[in-house]
């Protein structure tokens, strides 16, 4: 037991101190748990053998990530993407796994091991690429969305690849395998389907992604619902996990990439209401299973066989980076990807990636690569990830910014874009400001803790999320960073309050528009922080005095003007009496000024309303007046 | 000479579909001794501030209205601002000298062709002639009235590649008029601005 302790605060430790200092220099944090990887690994010694089985456990963050992105990616959308999945994606697989198998073969390999190079280093790093769009907000540029469904074909394409690896072992290998096979075949993994014939196989298969979505779609639904209302956090946690662990060990028992049948999971799941909830949830395992991976990969460095080819490693590395790169610009070229986004897609998957390892290590179970070349393979394929983020500041320090050079002389780039709008809340209130958004065609995540109001307005088709929107987890799933608003009109007044000073502390540019209950409440929001306040009565209790006055033979007019001079009367007033109300002591803020203020104000009203617009302009109101009767004397002499 | 500080009144109810005032709205904002006010944008329910709207038009020399031409006229809110900003005592009447030696310039968009703008054209009248409401207020409140700067056929502007040299042109009036390198006397019987360039001894930019 103590060695597992020491064995995680060395890995905690390591990240701990790396990755905040890596992000401090901009190097992103990848590359941070790569260099941390390093230390611990081959420089310190500190940990050994146990680094490749912790990297299988820590494969399993890719499985989450691709999970977690299903989940931003609805049915429709994939719809969309077919051609830029099969034609970029496909083409990107396709003709790096030729140039660099042609490489290989002018090297004198067999031409089934450089058929195999191809097809390990055509893959790029889905971890590495994914997470960094992330940390540097590219995910949404054109860039961006063109790498992610290069990266989405490439984990589909690993499916056949280890079908057709198999078939490519070398006999020479076989021989030297002979021998150790009954020893091996103890070692089988677990499958369900290992002895079905091919048409059993294939039912299995179907029946099994069918089973996916069909649960996806009915089942989650109920089974979210019932645990999300019996109030236990914990237990929605260990359901999302339970979700993610369960498709994902149903997958390897039909021999099925476990990362792409959660990818279908969270897909089907991109529409349910629990969406942001389950990603809050999912996220933080897959963030520590990710960095733990990327320690592994680090960890995994062998200076020794780096040392004795060097020179074949860094080339190999180069050449591999290059030839990406290249194709990757070239079918950039052919599908109109453009200026900064070309730079952008070619250089952020120029690596090779952790599906490079998993191949690695599968080919040479399966004695189509020999050992050693193998090695010298994993270390090309580290060095290119470790590569990556050099680019991708390459990219962010020196090409981004002439792109933006140029786009900034542009004249009269008056449209700019619209940002989302988180909407806490979304009951008697937050709805109507959601209405008049969604109206409009502004995108709004709208969240709220009633399953039952969620349901309502499902039944109005407007979709809104289950969440608590107090818990910063879930406000970063929703979006919050990246949103230009925040419209806080939830129930609980004091965590109305607790959620304004959290938001602008932590995300100072989104700005804060918040429903208060009353006049106490408004002044506790606007010293949090709140841009924008308004108190739910106000505006309708307004209305209805206007129409008062209206039954009562005012003009209709007249009232309005009335309207508008009590409100600005009000908004002028509402600084002096703010002013006060902050030198208030705690729980006596309604003291003897305050008191007397808010009188004066009442008063100031009175006295506004009661100056006929005729006779006297008044400070507070004037409106279209006619001139004194027998003005044009003056003119007519 | 002293410089003109110029104040840009823009009206125009629908800048989504604006495509030549939006960007001369744009243009004038960037210069510096123009203050450009958005008035739909400032006063959605046209409840105009008189007091701030007053103390503006103190502060300027050159006081521009720019709109699109609706009905051969301004759109609502500059009327609405003429009701209630150019108040008696404040802009005429007894002691209502507050505007008297300032300038006035309308600078609008027309849909139809100059052509449609003459005596035998289909809107009879020329410009000029449509907007003596306003020539007419400022003589009663002691502005001098500038001929209007006008692009007419507007809502073809673009599609027949107008609208940068309709843009430059604005520029070049702007800095002339902030400069006053012009004799009113030179300019003050033309229809149309556009037609005294020369007089205002331009110089293009850009």
């Amino acid at each position: 037991m103590t060695i597992y302790f020491i064995q995680a605060v060395i890995y905690l430790l390591a990240a701990v101190i790396a990755v905040p200092l890596a992000k401090k220099l901009g190097l992103g944090s990848v590359l941070g748990y790569l260099l941390a990887g390093v230390v611990i690994g081959p420089i310190a010694g500190l940990v050994g053998q146990e680094t490749t089985t912790i990297q299988h456990f820590a494969e399993f963050g890719v499985v989450m990530m691709l999970f977690l992105v299903g989940l931003e990616l609805e049915p429709k959308m994939l719809w969309q993407m077919r051609n830029r999945l099969l034609g970029l994606g496909g083409l990107q697989v396709l003709i790096t796994t030729v140039l660099i198998a042609a490489i290989a073969l002018i090297m004198k390999q067999p031409w089934t091991v450089a058929l195999a190079i191809g097809l390990i280093f055509s893959l790029s790093s889905t971890a590495i690429v994914l997470q960094t769009f992330n940390e540097k907000g590219l995910t949404k540029t054109e860039g961006g969305q063109n790498a992610f469904s290069v990266l989405l074909m490439q984990d589909i394409a690993v499916i056949p690849m280890l079908a057709l690896l198999p078939l490519l072992a070398l006999p020479e290998l076989m021989q030297a395998a002979e021998s150790m096979k009954d020893a091996a075949a103890h070692h089988e993994e677990l499958s369900l389907v290992a002895d079905l014939p091919g048409w059993a196989y294939a039912l299995t298969l179907i029946a099994s992604i069918g089973g996916v979505i069909l649960l996806g779609h009915w089942g989650s639904q109920p089974l979210f619902r019932y645990v999300a209302s019996s109030g236990l956090r914990e237990i929605f946690v260990a359901t999302a996990l339970l979700l993610v662990v369960g498709i994902a060990a149903l997958m390897s028992l039909v021999g099925l990439s476990p990362a792409l049948g959660t990818f279908l999971a969270g897909v089907v799941l991109a529409n349910s209401d629990f969406r942001h909830e389950l990603e809050s949830n999912i996220e933080p395992f897959k963030g520590l299973l990710l960095g733990l991976f990327f320690i592994t990969v680090g960890a995994g460095v062998d200076f020794g066989i780096f040392a004795d080819s060097w020179l074949f490693i860094l080339t190999a590395t180069l050449v591999v980076m290059l030839l990406k790169a290249g194709v990757l610009a070239g079918l950039a070229m052919m599908f109109g990807i453009r200026d900064s986004n070309r730079w952008l897609f070619s250089l952020s998957l120029a690596q090779a990636g952790e599906f490079g390892f998993v191949l690695l290590s599968f080919t040479v179970q399966q004695h189509v690569l020999p050992t050693p070349l193998a090695a010298q393979l994993q270390l090309v394929v580290a060095l290119s990830m470790f590569l990556t983020p050099l680019l991708f500041i390459l990219y962010q320090q020196v090409i981004l910014p002439r792109y933006q050079q140029q786009a900034n002389d542009q004249p009269y780039d008056t449209i700019e874009e619209q940002g989302n709008v988180v909407i806490a809340g979304s009951g008697r209130f937050g709805q109507i400001v959601n209405r008049l958004l969604l109206a409009n065609d502004v995108e709004t995540v709208v969240l709220d803790l009633e399953v039952s109001q969620i349901e309502n307005m499902r039944r109005v088709n407007i979709k809104s999320y289950f969440g608590d929107a107090t818990r910063p987890e879930l406000l970063h799933t929703a979006g919050i960073e990246s949103a230009s608003l925040l419209v806080l009109a939830i129930d609980n007044r004091d965590e109305a309050v607790e959620l304004t000073k959290y938001v602008r502390h932590s995300f100072p540019k989104v700005k804060i528009l918040a429903r208060a209950f009353d006049r106490g409440h408004s002044y506790e929001l606007r010293e949090a922080g709140a841009s924008y306040i308004v108190a739910e009565t106000f505006h309708s209790a307004l209305e209805l005095g206007a129409e008062a006055m209206r039954q009562l033979d005012f003009h209709p007019f007249e009232v309005e003007q009335k309207k508008a001079a009590f409100n600005r009367i009000e908004a002028e007033s509402n600084d002096h009496l703010y002013q006060q109300w902050l030198k208030g002591s705690e729980g006596e803020r309604f003291d003897h000024d305050y008191r007397k203020l808010f009188i004066q104000l009442q008063s100031g009203i009175q006295q506004a309303m009661k100056n006929d617009r005729a006779d006297g302009h008044t400070k507070h109101e004037r409106g279209w007046t006619p001139p004194p009767k027998g003005y044009t004397d003056d003119f007519e002499h | 000479m002293n410089k003109s500080k110029i104040l840009l009144l823009f009206a125009h109810p629908s800048q989504r579909r604006s495509e030549v005032n939006r960007p001369m709205f744009d243009t004038a904002s960037k210069m510096d001794f123009i203050t450009a006010v958005d008035l739909y944008a400032e006063y959605p329910s046209l409840n105009i501030d008189i007091n701030r709207e007053q103390q503006r038009l103190l502060d300027h020399d050159l006081i521009i209205f720019q709109f699109p031409f609706y009905w051969y006229s301004t759109p609502s809110i500059l009327k609405e601002w003429q009701d209630l900003v150019l108040e008696y005592g404040f802009a005429y009447g007894h002691d209502g000298t507050a505007l008297q030696g300032k300038r006035m310039l309308c600078a609008l968009t027309a849909g139809g062709s100059e052509k449609a703008y003459r005596a035998d054209g289909y809107n009879h009248f020329t410009i000029r002639e449509l907007l003596q409401p306003l020539e007419q207020t400022a003589n009663m409140i002691g502005m001098d009235y500038l001929p209007p700067f006008a692009l007419f056929g507007s809502r073809t502007a673009v599609e027949e590649g107008r609208l940068s040299a309709h843009l430059e042109c604005w520029q070049a009036v702007l800095h002339a008029l902030h400069n006053n390198d012009y004799r009113f006397e030179d300019l003050a019987a033309l229809n149309v601005l556009n037609d005294g360039l020369s007089h205002l001894s331009i110089t293009t930019h850009g």
